[in-house]
């Protein structure tokens, strides 16, 4: 019996019952990455032989009679961007090409508690910055329901993980759509928690007042178990949050009597595909007859938000990435003094893109041009927010497509950045915002590819963007689906 | 045009970025596509609307100034291109 298609809770009752054993799901889940990662190439670092001694550990946990929590001997893949004691970390850049961590994230102490098993790291745009994971230094993954197609990205390794059953959750970072349009195109769910909700401690920093790491998971009752786990404020993040932790299981209820659903006209507009817009109506009308209202909202900013993230994530970007400088970490390029040593470094080890994203940030914020252009970007960020504040007096919460289009062929928009980053028009502004988002499974189009629909929550409402998701999964079969690998069982 | 070559060059030297001859065009021309895109906020009367650098309601946060253990220092030099007696190495800084 193959066990590498279940969703986590089905894996914990069967590990419970002594139906399977740790180390046979560990092993079922390393054969499908032996099968289909040669084609998906969702893994830069596969760590075979600690998985199984995971996976053994537990189940000598059990052999002594022991009972396990929901996580144990669970197998998962952690985007390479989140630092692993140990374990390569390499932001799919060659700049940290043979970087080990000599720390834990704190997401990573937080998992280590719950004992799943950590299969390894997963491609990604380098640094993040992408949404196609072409621009992985090191090789771009494939979708794995058209393996002509991207996986969406940054955390395009992670969801095509999930979705290529080569590990049964992961964990994404999401700057600005970088989990949930990802989930949408893989056809998995995948969460941005509320800013300061996870701790950003261990993190390779991007833009640091727009990053957060948050969940990919094959269904809606997962996630809320792997948002359990993660979320909590941590004092090495100083703008973690001290709110409180709800059971987010506890919101695995289906119940959408009342619940007011925003729709914004403005991402109902020029520039979505048909079948999206039709697959995502069909699910807020789905959700209106389980007893939802649906109410016509206007975000009067959205055509302005994208202007100002791609301003606002460089000029971070260029600053955090200033580390990068061939002293204390990473790659290091010889040269006759330090500054040539430096400027060697970063532009022999950084790519293509992330140099772009650097000399628009350092010119965004250089003298003469800061007023003009990051000062601006800051003031359109508030009303972006406050065209947020403004709706959600009236909604509970806002749906939308995740992402304008299906995924889309490799090499389509390698050419044009502008259009790349116009595919970040639904994900961005809840970055800017610091809201909550999650993208769940709601369709597919006529070429058999994967719809997401986002649901947009009020700041800390993940629970109710859970109850919410939960209702609609529950509805329907999208998520029972699992990707035909190019046809083998489609 | 508003980013002219030497703009790219400029802007190269700070972000300690060289960029070669033949692609210093190149660049100059996406700069320009993508700060046209950006000209879009300026349609926007921001002249009585607050920044917002940051989306939670937090500013200074402090902790008690107390000694903690801290990483060791064979794990932070763990990862050093090179090193010497325990320290970070770098090329020649000074002249003399």
């Amino acid at each position: 019996m193959r066990l590498f298609d279940k969703p986590a809770h089905v894996l914990h009752d069967m590990l419970v019952k002594k139906e399977i054993t740790a180390v046979a799901l560990t092993q079922d889940v390393l054969d499908r990455i032996d099968e289909v990662d040669g084609e998906v190439k969702a893994y830069l670092t596969v760590t075979r032989e600690d998985a199984l001694a995971q996976a053994a550990a537990v189940d000598a946990k059990l052999a002594r009679g022991e009972s396990i929590s929901f996580w144990e001997g669970i197998p998962g893949a952690i985007k390479d961007n989140i630092c692993t004691k140990g374990i390569r970390t390499t932001c799919a850049s060659k700049m940290l090409e043979n970087f080990v961590p000599p720390y834990n994230a704190t997401v990573m102490e937080k998992i280590a508690e719950v004992n799943p098993v950590i299969l390894g790291k997963a491609n990604m745009d380098e640094f993040a910055m992408g949404g196609s994971t072409e621009n992985s230094a090191y090789f771009p993954t494939a979708n794995p329901w058209q393996h002509d197609c991207v996986p969406g990205g940054s955390s395009g390794g992670s969801a095509a993980a999930v979705a290529a059953g080569t590990a049964v959750w992961a964990l994404g970072s999401d700057t600005g759509g970088s989990i949930r349009q990802p989930a949408s195109f893989c056809g998995v769910v995948g969460m941005k928690p509320t800013y300061g909700r996870v701790s950003r401690y261990g993190l390779v920093a991007f833009a640091s007042s727009l990053d957060q790491i948050g969940p990919i998971t094959r269904d809606v009752t997962d996630c809320a178990h792997l948002l359990n786990v993660i979320a909590g404020y941590d004092e090495k993040d100083s703008t973690s949050t001290k709110a409180e932790v709800p059971d987010f299981t506890k919101s695995l209820v289906q119940d959408v009597k009342g619940l007011k659903i925003g729709m914004p006209k403005e991402y109902f507009a020029k520039g979505l595909d048909p079948e999206v817009e039709k697959s995502v109506r069909a699910a807020i009308a789905q959700l209106e007859s389980l007893g939802a209202e649906i109410v016509e909202i206007s975000l009067p900013h959205t055509a302005y938000a994208i202007s100002a993230y791609y301003l606002i994530a460089p000029a971070e970007a260029s600053s955090n990435l200033a580390r990068y400088d061939g002293v204390s970490y990473g790659e290091r390029v010889d040269g006759i003094d330090i500054v040539d040593m430096m400027t060697k470094t970063r532009s022999e080890k950084f790519g293509e893109e992330v140099k772009r994203r650097i000399m628009i940030g350092s010119y965004a914020l250089s003298a003469g041009y800061y007023d003009a252009y990051y000062l601006k970007a800051l003031k359109v960020r508030t009303l972006v927010k406050q065209d947020f504040d403004q709706a959600f007096e009236k909604v509970d919460v806002i749906m939308s497509p995740a992402a304008p289009t299906p995924a889309y062929k490799i090499g389509e928009m390698a050419s044009d950045p502008l259009k790349m980053y116009m595919q970040d028009v639904y994900t961005v502004p809840l970055n800017l915002a610091g809201l909550p988002g999650i993208s769940v499974p709601c369709g597919f189009s006529s070429a058999g590819l994967p719809i997401g629909l986002q649901i947009i929550g009020k700041a800390l409402a993940e629970d109710t963007l859970i109850r919410a998701a939960y209702t609609y999964e529950q509805s329907q079969q999208f998520h029972n689906k699992i990707a035909g690998l190019g046809g083998e069982n489609a | 045009m508003k980013v002219t070559s030497k703009d790219v060059e400029n802007v190269a030297v700070l972000s300690r970025l060289a960029i070669p001859e033949s692609e210093v065009q190149t660049y100059t021309g996406h700069l320009n596509a993508l700060l046209e895109y950006m000209d879009v906020l300026g349609e926007l009367d921001t002249e009585n609307v607050k920044p917002t650098a940051h989306v939670l309601p937090l500013k200074n946060v402090f902790r008690e100034d107390v000694v903690k253990p801290s990483l060791d220092r064979e794990l932070a030099l763990s990862n050093a291109p090179e090193r010497e007696d325990g320290y970070f190495k770098v090329p020649k800084i000074l002249e003399g």
